[in-house]
C-alpha cells in the first residue's frame, strides 16, 4: 500500500518556484503574505517592487535584510504609483523593457492615501502593475478606519458604539472610470485564479489595476486558520465577486455563483462584525444584493 | 538551480561597513520564526493524499515538497493552523507544544 503511494507523482497548481522567503515578519495566517507569494510565483525575476507605509514595509524586514529576491524600493506613503512610474521611465531610459514594475500598496495607500498619485497614473496610462492588496483598515497602525473598512465594521477609530456606518469605498468603478486597459479583483481564497490574472496583467501594456483581497486575523478578530476559509466565503457570498474589467467597459465574471450564500455566517466568523444586530445584518445583505445586481446588469451590458 | 541562501545576522563593526546606498545585503532566514508558535502541525504521511493544498496555503513557505510528500520545517512554522484546516484528507494535527 505504501510502495503503491510513494510512486504517485505530486501534481501542483503553482510552480514550485518561490522568490518569497521564510522568516518574514508577517502575523500568523497573515493573506498579503499569501497573496505576495502566488504574486510573485507569477511576476517572476524580473520584478522591482515600489512599496510604499503599508504592512508589506514591515513584513519585509528591517535594513540590511529583505526576505524577498526582487529588488524592493520603500517609498514615501502617497506616492506608490508615481514611484513606480518614475522606476518605469528609469528603466526604460537605459533600454530595460522587460522588467515589470509593480506597485505594491495597501488598502490606506491606495483607497485614501495613494488616490491622487494613482489617478494621475491611470490619467496617463503608465506602464505599471498596481496591486492593491486589502485587508480593509490601516492594520499596520493598529487597525484604524479607512475608506475600505466595510460597513458596520468595528475599528479602533469607530468603535462598537460608534461603527462605520458608510460602505465600503467603490474603487474597481472608479479605476474603471479611467478607462485602464486592465482592472481585475482577486482573493487569496482561489489561488490559482489569482496566479492566472497576474499573468495576464505581467503582458498587458499600460496601468494595470489588481484587487486582492487578504484577510487579516489581529485586525479583524478572527482566527489564523480562517484566513482561507474567509477569503473563499467573501467571493461566494457575493460581498467580494471576482471579476475583470477590460478597457473600462468589457466585465467578465471570473467565478459564476450557482447560489449566493448568506452574509450571515461570514459576519459570524470575525469579532469586528459582533455588536451587529438582525437588522444591521439585514441591511447589509440587502446592499450586497443591490450591488450584485448591478453588476450583474453591468456584465449584460458589456457582452 | 538558485544559489543557496543562508541565515546569517550581519553586524556592521564601523560605520565605514554600511553601504552607501541603504539596500539589503541580507535575507530574512536569520528570523527563526519558530518561536512564534503556541501548537505545532503533525503530517500523517499515511493518510496524505498528495494534493499539495497544505503547500499551497503556508504563508510563511515552511512546507516544502520532499520525495513527493509534504514537510514541515518547524524552524520557520508560526503555527497558523492553516494546513490543518485546509487539508481535505485532514491529515495535520495540531499539536500543543512542549515547554
Amino acid at each position: 500500500m505504501s510502495q503503491e503511494k510513494k510512486e504517485k507523482k505530486m501534481t501542483l497548481s503553482l510552480p514550485e518556484e518561490e522568490l518569497m522567503g521564510s522568516g518574514h515578519r508577517a502575523c500568523q495566517g497573515c493573506g498579503a503574505a499569501l497573496a505576495m507569494r502566488y504574486a510573485l510565483k507569477a511576476l517572476g525575476e524580473k520584478t522591482v517592487l515600489c512599496i510604499p507605509a503599508c504592512c508589506w514595509s514591515v513584513i519585509d524586514g528591517p535594513f540590511p535584510y529583505s526576505s524577498l529576491d526582487v529588488p524592493i524600493y520603500h517609498c514615501a506613503f502617497e506616492t506608490a504609483a508615481v514611484s513606480a512610474s518614475g522606476v518605469k521611465a528609469g528603466l526604460e531610459m537605459v533600454g530595460d523593457t522587460e522588467t515589470t514594475v509593480v506597485a505594491w500598496a495597501g488598502d490606506g495607500g491606495t483607497f485614501d492615501i495613494g488616490i491622487q498619485a494613482l489617478s494621475g497614473a491611470a490619467e496617463r496610462n503608465d506602464d505599471i502593475l498596481y496591486v492593491c492588496y486589502d485587508n480593509e483598515a490601516y492594520m499596520n497602525t493598529g487597525i484604524q478606519r479607512s475608506s475600505a473598512t466595510p460597513y458596520g465594521a468595528w475599528t479602533t477609530t469607530t468603535p462598537v458604539k460608534h461603527f462605520k456606518n458608510r460602505p465600503k469605498k467603490d474603487m474597481e468603478a472608479i479605476m474603471a472610470a479611467h478607462r485602464i486597459p486592465y482592472i481585475a479583483t482577486a482573493s487569496v481564497g482561489y489561488p490559482e485564479d489569482l496566479f492566472k490574472k497576474v499573468k495576464k496583467a505581467k503582458d498587458i501594456e499600460g496601468t494595470r489595476f489588481l484587487h486582492i483581497y487578504a484577510p487579516c486575523p489581529p485586525g479583524w478578530r478572527s482566527r489564523s486558520e480562517d484566513t482561507v476559509k474567509l477569503s473563499r466565503m467573501v467571493v461566494q457570498n457575493a460581498i467580494f465577486p471576482l471579476y475583470e474589467i477590460e478597457w473600462g467597459e468589457k466585465y467578465t465574471l471570473n467565478i459564476k455563483l450557482r447560489e449566493k450564500k448568506p452574509v450571515d455566517d461570514y459576519l459570524r466568523m470575525q469579532g469586528r462584525f459582533r455588536h451587529l444586530t438582525e437588522k444591521e445584518i439585514a441591511y447589509i445583505q440587502e446592499e450586497v444584493n443591490r450591488k450584485w445586481e448591478r453588476l450583474l446588469s453591468l456584465m449584460d451590458r458589456s457582452n | 538551480m538558485k544559489k543557496e541562501k543562508q541565515a546569517k545576522e550581519i553586524i556592521f563593526k564601523s560605520e565605514k561597513e554600511v553601504p552607501l546606498m541603504p539596500m539589503s545585503v541580507g535575507n530574512m532566514l536569520w528570523n527563526k520564526t519558530g518561536g512564534w508558535r503556541n501548537i505545532r502541525p503533525v503530517i500523517d504521511l499515511e493518510n496524505c493524499i498528495q494534493c499539495g493544498i497544505c503547500w499551497k496555503f503556508c504563508p510563511d513557505v515552511a512546507i516544502s515538497i520532499e520525495n513527493e510528500r509534504p514537510v514541515v520545517d518547524y524552524v520557520y512554522c508560526k503555527g497558523c493552523g492553516l494546513c490543518a484546516e485546509e487539508c481535505p484528507s485532514k491529515c495535520i494535527a495540531m499539536v500543543e507544544e512542549e515547554k
